[in-house]
């Protein structure tokens, strides 16, 4: 793409920033450095408005959760339509107690994307507007996309957890074989083996195999 | 009606002055002429729901109800039985009272404008002096039954459909009855038959074609009476992709039929009215107004001539209400405000124009014509050839160009007429 | 406190001014179930907040659980009338991260099925404003057009709505012997009904009245909001990933890309980034995707359609962004792999939730009947902000 490359990019924000910014990760096949979090602001600020930046769209803003390592990162992309190049960045933020700014005041983008965030992984946006849930219901507990997230088990008394339906219609069918079994008459008595035994046994073992 | 029921009462023998039982008859005549055209008004709402979900289905590239009856004629009786054996529902945060009442002032409303309408030559319940007038008046009772419905259904989205409605319709009233003076000036009458008898049966002897304010008015009153019906592009108050069907949301069954009559209804009142007034009403072509006069000074009016006239008053009335469809189908809505500025600002200042200006034509006809002005004017007049002449630029020339438009239009997406799917 | 009081409280409202309405979650003309909170003060809006949810099926979570190929139908699902758009997305993220090459025949597959795609869901989005705004007829009118594309779509894949067609490594099935005369003899016919949806709908004066000069929203507002695609192109913005990023077969192809020049006109109060502009810009959009199946069927190359790829497919450790231009604007995923079979996070960005966040800002001083306008101007569809 035209414009500046990454690593260009990145060798502007750590002229400006020093070690606020971390190195380009290796080129996995996306690469992305790390800002420290507190200074995201100013960071963003920058690429915001600096003309030869000029980071004017905030295109995605979203999280990821890396129980393993504690924390939660949340991954900003941004891009800007008049010199064409893209950006990624990260910010590390402590599992337990997931607070960063808010880039609501820069890109109005971010409002419904950090209400996402906050909806389904508990990060606290400081400084915006209106931190609400979005996806989820207004009263919902718990955040849904942590890797640790156990649903609780139903909601407003709807119960979320159901028998397989397969199961279910293997019941129901067994159920029914077993009343017409019941009331068909006793088999006569005689040299062969009446029907309705053989008729009746051989599909029972398939149901017993099944399950 | 009165002579009839008094022809029938001395048939019996009896004199209608002195009988005791004149006002019995009386009654009960009127009670029979209440319900047939009740009944009338019913069926053709009934029959309109048809013909417009064919035509509606037809612009829209399917093909509408063709199971029930043939060609899905009896649908509308389908709908029919289905409204009413429906679950009676009343919400119960309503003013139950006035929901229960508000269908039957739509109704009443509705229904108390057959009285006045002609059918054909002497085929009305009454030839009120002020028949027009009385119409005029009597139609406002719709809206007090839709405002009602609206105020009772206890539902935010009925009381805006019921306030936008009431705005609407009684805005629309001032240039329709603005613009209602027009024929009246034409033939000095407020009696419809009056006002029938002053057109003739040429379509340039229609009000309509007589003068370029006869024209203005037709178009002004035919927006009126189409905003007044809630009717597309104004069918604001029920618009489904806002209010969810506004101020009749919370109706069902029965009720919910009273208002759906009522609008469907009030296209055959809307169109008789313009036709009526504009377009000839039951005149027919070719018997002019001195033949009908010979015929009544000797009490031998033809019978075919009633059936006649009111044959050529169906057609009239069905081809306006046919283009009402068509016009529903075809154009957006408006919205509150555009309706508004469009009532006030362009329609009432045009009516008030147009009234003047004939007025001003009426006199300076006298001046011109002198005793010709009035009535129809006779074949090969000054007066005559001038209505043709109008006719042919106002009347012909709009609709071939619309025509040929239409062809085109057609012939562009690579289609043809085809009316075997009918 | 009665149930009127506690929503006046709970929505912060002035209770002798306003008038609090919800607007869905079922109602004729929000595009799927989204429900809005408008503050009325008569017939004017203080303010409609939308509030989202309501078709959330934790597409995103259900990424992490199975396999990366089987994620494949669920892309389908998170916009079901543009789900070529984002199928093609997903295989384009997963390809990044393994390093897949693409055999031209199925990126020009790709490019086909997405184009006829975008028309499809550019019917439904113009038919469904046209009748949002009252005219009911334009929308069997799209509605029959589509059932074509549906067609050749199904002629193609199987299905006609989630289609499942495209496939990490290129297409899933190759395209049939008759198909090309078939799809061209649609395009012919198509550009003759473009020609009729103009004279019936887009320059009919009440459409053009309502929508003229609606609910501007300017360039750096539809920028700082995120607005994508249409929106934002309508708005001014000459930006269109399919020329200036592009991915796949397009730069192959030589198309324009309208962009918003107040096309209602002057006179009726018409500005760049109206209602109407985005409407008509849509309009526009059809034209050149049909101009692009064109040139692809022209060149339609020979070959496989299906890269090799591995049976089981683990990526190694990384993340990579995709961004394709969706008919709804510009989708963006970020799939993060831990090397596994599964994929660590998927992430679909879309158009229309962006596009939601804006409405709360711009309906403020509307008049309802012109939030339904702007909805549907916006062509947000509740999958796609739901996901």
């Amino acid at each position: 793409m035209p414009g500046l490359t990454f690593e260009q990019i990145h060798q502007k924000l750590v002229e400006k920033f020093g070690d606020a910014v971390g190195p380009l990760s290796p080129p996995k096949k996306d690469p992305f450095c790390v800002f420290a979090a507190p200074r995201l602001r100013e960071i963003c600020r920058f690429l915001k408005d600096a003309p030869e930046l000029y980071f004017d769209f905030l295109e995605d803003l979203t999280a990821t959760d890396h129980p393993k390592e504690n924390l939660i990162r949340v991954v900003y992309h941004f891009y800007s339509y008049r010199h064409r190049h893209l950006f990624i960045a990260k910010v590390e933020l402590d599992r337990k107690d997931p607070q960063v700014d808010s880039l609501e005041p820069l890109w109005k983008a971010a409002n419904w994307m950090e209400r996402e965030v906050f909806d389904l992984f508990g990060v606290t946006f400081k400084g915006h507007p209106d931190l609400r849930r979005i996806l989820m219901p207004d009263d919902w507990v718990g955040t849904p996309l942590r890797k640790d997230y156990v649903e609780a088990g139903g909601y407003l008394g709807i119960s979320n957890v159901r028998d397989n339906p397969l199961d279910l219609y293997l019941n129901m069918d067994r159920q029914v074989r077993a009343e017409k079994a019941a009331a068909q008459p006793p088999p006569a008595p005689s040299t062969s083996p009446a029907p309705g035994a053989t008729a009746g046994a051989s599909p029972a073992p398939e149901h017993k195999a099944e399950s | 009606m009165k002579e009839l029921l008094d022809n029938l009462i001395l048939r019996w023998g009896h004199d209608p002055a002195n009988w005791p039982s004149t006002q019995g008859v009386y009654l009960a005549g009127m009670m029979l002429a209440g319900v047939a055209l009740t009944t009338f008004g019913a069926i053709f709402a009934g029959l309109l729901s048809w013909w417009e979900r064919r035509v509606a289905a037809r612009i829209q590239s399917r093909i509408g109800p063709n199971r029930v009856g043939p060609g899905g004629l009896l649908q509308f009786l389908a709908d029919a039985l289905k409204l009413i054996g429906k679950e009676d529902l009343i919400p119960s945060s309503s003013d139950k009272l006035l929901f229960r009442i508000a269908p039957y002032f739509v109704m009443t409303g509705f229904v108390l404008t057959f009285v006045v309408l002609p059918f054909g030559y002497r085929l009305s319940p009454s030839y009120m002096n002020v028949g027009l007038f009385y119409v005029v008046s009597i139609t406002a009772l719709i809206v007090v039954g839709i405002l009602i419905s609206g105020w009772a259904s206890n539902s935010k989205w009925a009381l805006f459909g019921g306030i936008r409605a009431a705005a609407q319709v009684v805005s629309y009233e001032i240039p329709a009855g603005m613009v209602i003076l027009v024929p009246i000036i034409m033939a000095g009458s407020l009696n419809l038959h009056d006002i029938i008898r002053a057109q003739g049966g040429a379509p340039w002897d229609w009000f309509m074609f007589q003068t370029p304010m006869g024209y203005g008015a037709f178009f002004i009153l035919f927006v009126s009476l189409l905003a007044e019906g809630n009717r597309t592009p104004f069918d604001l108050p029920e618009a489904e992709s806002e209010l969810v069907s506004g101020y009749n949301t919370e109706y069902s069954g029965m009720r919910f039929a009273y208002f759906f009559t009522a609008e469907w209804g009030g296209l055959w009142v809307s169109s008789a009215l313009l036709t009526t007034l504009f377009l000839g009403g039951w005149q027919v072509p070719g018997v002019s107004i001195d033949t009908l006069t010979r015929w009544e000074a000797a009490h031998a009016v033809p019978w075919w001539f009633y059936l006649m006239s009111a044959a050529v008053f169906l057609v009239k009335v069905l081809a306006l209400v046919n283009v009402i469809v068509w016009i529903r189908w075809t154009f957006p809505r408006i919205r509150v405000d555009q309706m508004m500025t469009l009532c006030w600002k362009y329609l009432v200042p045009i009516g008030m124009g147009l009234v003047l200006l004939e007025a001003l034509t009426e006199v300076l006809s006298f001046q011109i014509f002198g005793e010709a002005a009035k009535g129809q004017a006779k074949p090969g007049s000054a007066r005559d050839m001038l209505h043709l002449a109008f006719f042919l630029i106002a009347g012909v020339l709009p609709l071939t160009a619309f025509l040929m438009k239409t062809f085109k239009n057609i012939q562009l997406t690579g289609d043809r007429v085809d009316l075997s799917n009918w | 406190m009665s149930l009127d009081q506690l929503i006046l409280t709970k929505f912060g409202a002035d209770a002798d001014h306003e008038m609090i309405l919800n607007m869905g979650p079922q109602h004729p003309s929000t595009h799927g179930v989204i429900n809005f909170v408008v503050h009325a003060d008569g017939e004017v809006m203080r303010k409609a907040v939308p509030q989202v949810g309501y078709l959330h099926r934790a597409i995103e979570k259900i990424g992490e659980i199975v396999t990366y190929p089987g994620f494949m139908p669920y892309t389908d699902r998170i916009d079901y009338l543009a789900a070529m758009f984002a199928n093609e997305g997903y295989a384009l993220a997963v390809e990044k991260l393994l390093g897949l090459q693409i055999p031209p025949r199925a990126q020009y597959l790709r490019a086909i099925s997405c184009e006829l795609n975008r028309v499809a869901s550019h019917l439904v989005s113009l038919g469904t404003m046209a009748m949002d705004i009252g005219a009911v007829t334009p929308f069997p009118y799209a509605l029959r057009e589509r059932e074509s594309i549906n067609d050749l779509l199904e002629a193609l894949c199987g299905a006609r709505l989630t289609y499942n067609y495209h496939r990490i490594g290129g297409v899933a099935f190759d395209m049939p012997e008759d198909w090309m005369p078939l799809c061209r003899k649609w395009l012919d016919h198509f550009e003759k009904i473009l020609g009729e949806w103009d004279r019936l709908i887009s320059f009919s004066e009440i459409f053009v009245e309502r929508l003229a000069g609606m609910a501007t929203i300017p360039a750096e507002m539809a920028i700082n909001y995120g607005l994508v695609g249409p929106n934002l192109r309508a708005a001014g913005v000459d930006f269109d990933l399919r020329r200036d990023e592009p991915y796949g077969a397009y730069p192959d192809f030589k198309f324009e890309v309208p962009i918003g020049k107040a096309y209602a006109g002057s006179h009726r109060g018409g500005q760049i980034g109206d209602c109407y502009d985005r409407f008509y810009c849509r309009v526009l959009e059809c034209r050149q995707s049909l101009e692009i199946v064109r040139q692809a069927l022209d060149r339609f190359p020979p070959g496989e359609f299906m890269a090799k790829v591995p049976r089981k497919i683990k990526p190694e450790v990384g993340e990579a962004q995709s961004r394709i231009e969706a008919a709804r604007g510009e989708m963006a995923y970020y799939v993060v792999s831990d090397g596994g079979e599964r994929a660590y996070r998927v992430r679909a960005r879309t158009g229309s939730f962006l596009a939601m966040g804006i409405i709360e800002e711009v309906s403020q001083g509307l008049m309802i009947a012109d939030l339904v306008a702007l909805i549907a101007s916006l062509d947000v569809v509740a999958p796609e902000i739901d996901r």
